[in-house]
């Protein structure tokens, strides 16, 4: 039943870069001398596709396991569990040497521009550390690169001697911009890349990031909780839930066709300039439920108006919506859509 | 008459102007969305009108009253007085705001003390009221709660609480939802606006979230360096916006491009300290800028019901007038 199953694909245009396959990080917390430790499913088995040129969307509230996604895709943490291949290679059972190598395809780039670059290292520094450890190219040549990289994202050559703390937010994204493209990747993950800028600087890096995928045909998994950005930078949309896929998509699916609850919660949620888009608020009760101690059943049952016993014990897996045509791939784990139970047009979803 | 007058107040800091001669009203029963981006003066602003605005900065205003009285010439424990009970703030930073070292019940109740009296038993009952007010489940049993306890969310609920302890006319909100997620968001804002109504406050909502204030604010204030740039019903200032700032922000919005179509960026950041450029402050970034605009400060064109800091107002098509 799992529609990542097919097998690699190597056709150009829609040549597969990176296949994510039940995906899992459990970490083991403490809790004091006496207590067994706990387990935090932070990730609890994602499943993915991502073509080259794309974007996939993961949103989802606090905690849901976002970050903790993207560090294991980077392979900053293995996963406990799943599988991941870049171009038909898988990269967890790969040695050393070569994971080294293939890592510097798959870039991340953090939320926070003041933090994630280093106070004392100027831009160009910064922009050629990767290529010292990882290249052998030539003093001269790394600079070129750099000042090349620079241009692309529409920083200056002066900025080269410059250190981070003279920049403003939006150019400061733009620094960790250019240092993922440092090593010709194909993917770049992107945590919360514009959370913290202005909606004006937001925009440009926005276009920036749109621009350079269009030029390089980067893939990028672009993390966010901010559902505008997301529909208008997305191809597909993955929302999580307490570690677990809620539901998975294309971007006109999730947004113009959205079944489980959660999705129509956070849509409804979201506030919207244009009264025309604005949908009927969907309250939901209480807040994210600790991950220490996850509910049974369905993770959502405890503030979903649709849940029943079922929901309360059996937990839903992710499947195929059975009222769309099956390769328009629709995922939706939530027993009340399975068995019709939720009604649209009362909803205001449409 | 009206609740709160604001005429030509400004705020400096040495000589930085924080705050640049702004002018505004709230009436009772009114939401009042003021938006910007970073260091547009929206804290600041309101941090003066709440008296906190600490040495070295400067104060000063033709006229600044609460329901009629003047605040800058009441005495300072007189004002300290309606501050804190008629005029309450919610502040931008939870975890600066309530104190890690109490419990929530301990500090709600010496936030009742200081403006109204009663028992001990009478102002536990009052704090477990406020609590369930908020919408927080098993109030009593959150009164000995340190702040660390709660979520982010449930910290958010109870300074609510605390701020609507007193009862005020007027409630300051300074971004009272940004930390949190959507749908706790969601939650915090229609608990704000249910209060607001009830009590027929006027409430002053500080965000840099356009469409929250499109959604529930009467009317909307736009700042850009300090200096209020157009205000007005917001339905209007968000359907024909009359200044280029403020449609250059709408149109930066995701929301405003189907598709991956570019967003229209301005270019360039809000000015600092030590780049405030000569004449309008939007001219390095305006896309209509002429020279009149980087030599003369545009004034306020309009009454306060509708105003636009704009040589040159944008008309119902969006283009400068001529
Ligand atoms: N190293 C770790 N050890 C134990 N638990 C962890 C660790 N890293 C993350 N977690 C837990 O895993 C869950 C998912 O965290 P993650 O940071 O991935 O969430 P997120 O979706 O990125 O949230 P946010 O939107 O706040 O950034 C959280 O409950 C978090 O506390
Ligand atoms: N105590 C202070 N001394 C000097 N400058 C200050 C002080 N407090 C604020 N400022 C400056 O005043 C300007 C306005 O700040 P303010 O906090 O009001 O912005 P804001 O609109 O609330 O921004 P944000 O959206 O980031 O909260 C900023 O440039 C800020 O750096
Ligand atoms: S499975 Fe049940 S509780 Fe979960 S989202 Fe669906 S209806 Fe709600
Ligand atoms: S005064 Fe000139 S520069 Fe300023 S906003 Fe109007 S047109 Fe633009
Ligand atoms: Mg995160
Ligand atoms: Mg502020």
């Amino acid at each position: 039943m799992n529609q990542f199953d097919d097998s690699f694909d190597t056709t150009v245009d829609n040549q597969l870069i990176l296949k994510a396959n039940n995906l899992k990080q459990h970490y083991h917390v403490k809790q004091g001398m006496f207590k067994p430790d706990a387990v935090v499913k932070a990730v609890d088995g994602i499943s993915f596709n991502l073509e080259k040129g794309k974007t996939l969307a993961v949103v989802g509230e606090s905690g849901c396991g976002k970050s903790t996604l993207g560090r294991m895709l980077t392979m900053i943490e293995t996963p406990t569990d799943g599988s991941l291949a870049h171009l038909g290679e898988d990269l967890l059972t790969l040695n050393k040497d070569a994971q080294k190598k293939l890592r510097q395809k798959i870039q991340i780039i953090f939320q926070n521009p003041y933090g994630s670059l280093n106070p004392r290292k100027k831009i160009g520094a910064i922009l050629e550390e990767p290529l010292v450890i990882n290249t052998t190219l030539s003093k001269a040549e790394r600079k070129e690169k750099a000042l090349a990289i620079m241009a692309k994202v529409g920083l200056k050559t002066e900025h080269y001697d410059r250190y981070p703390h003279m920049f403003s937010g939006g150019q400061r994204q733009r620094i960790a911009i250019a240092r993922g493209l440092m090593l010709d990747p194909n993917v770049i993950v992107a945590d919360e890349p514009v959370s913290a800028l202005d909606v004006s600087v937001q925009a440009q890096v926005l276009n920036l990031m749109m621009d350079l995928q269009e030029e390089f045909g980067l893939s990028y998994v672009f993390i966010s909780h901010d559902l505008s950005v997301v529909e208008h930078i997305a191809d597909d949309v993955m929302v999580m839930y307490l570690g677990k896929v809620v539901e998975q998509g294309t971007r006109k699916q999730l947004f113009e066709n959205p079944k489980h609850p959660y999705t129509l919660a956070l849509l409804s949620s979201t506030p919207q300039l244009s009264p025309e888009k604005r949908r009927i608020r969907i309250k939901l009760e209480g807040e994210l439920p600790s991950p220490l101690n996850p509910p049974s059943g369905c993770a959502f049952h405890g503030r979903c108006s649709y849940a029943n016993d079922r929901c309360k014990t059996e937990t839903p897996s992710l499947r195929l919506d059975n009222k769309e045509s099956q390769e328009q791939g629709h995922l939706i784990a939530c027993h009340a859509v399975e068995e019709n139970r939720i009604n649209l047009t009362t909803q205001g979803a449409a | 008459m009206s609740l709160l007058q604001l005429e030509n107040l400004s705020v400096t800091f040495g000589n930085f102007r924080a705050v640049d001669n702004i002018s505004y009203k709230v009436e009772e029963g009114e939401v009042l969305g003021i938006v910007g981006e970073s260091g547009s003066g929206k804290s600041v602003s309101s941090l003066s009108i709440m008296g906190l605005i600490d040495f070295p900065g400067k104060v000063s205003a033709d006229r600044l009253t609460f329901d009629n009285q003047d605040l800058q010439a009441m005495p300072e424990k007189q004002r300290r007085k309606l501050t804190g009970s008629d005029i309450a703030m919610i502040f931008q930073d939870p975890m600066t705001s309530l104190n890690p070292c109490f419990t929530v019940g301990y500090q709600i109740i010496e936030a009742l003390k200081t403006h109204q009296g009663g028992s001990k038993k009478e102002l536990k009952m009052r704090a477990i009221e406020l609590l369930t007010q908020v919408g927080i489940p098993a109030p009593e049993s959150r009164l000995d709660n340190y702040p660390h306890q709660l979520s982010g969310g449930m910290s958010q609920r109870v300074m609510i609480a605390m701020s609507i302890a007193c009862n005020p006319r007027l409630l300051i909100a300074d971004e009272p939802t940004t930390a949190l997620d959507v749908t706790i968001q969601a939650q915090i804002i229609d608990l704000l606006i249910d209060l607001q109504r009830q009590k027929q406050m006027g409430l002053v909502l500080i965000t840099h979230d356009l469409a929250l204030v499109a959604e529930v604010a009467h009317r909307v204030i736009v700042m850009y360096a300090g200096q209020i740039v157009e205000s007005g019903p917001a339905s209007e200032v968000f359907s024909t916006p009359r200044h280029p700032y403020t449609q250059a922000l709408l149109a930066s919005l995701p929301e405003s491009a189907a598709g991956k179509a570019r967003l229209e960026a301005l270019p360039g950041v809000v000015p600092g300290q030590y780049d405030r450029p000569l004449g309008c402050l939007l001219s390095p970034r305006c896309p209509y800028a002429t020279d009149h605009c980087r030599k003369v400060e545009p004034a306020n064109q309009g009454d306060l019901d509708r105003q636009v800091k704009c040589h040159t107002p944008l008309d119902s098509e969006g283009r400068p007038a001529a």
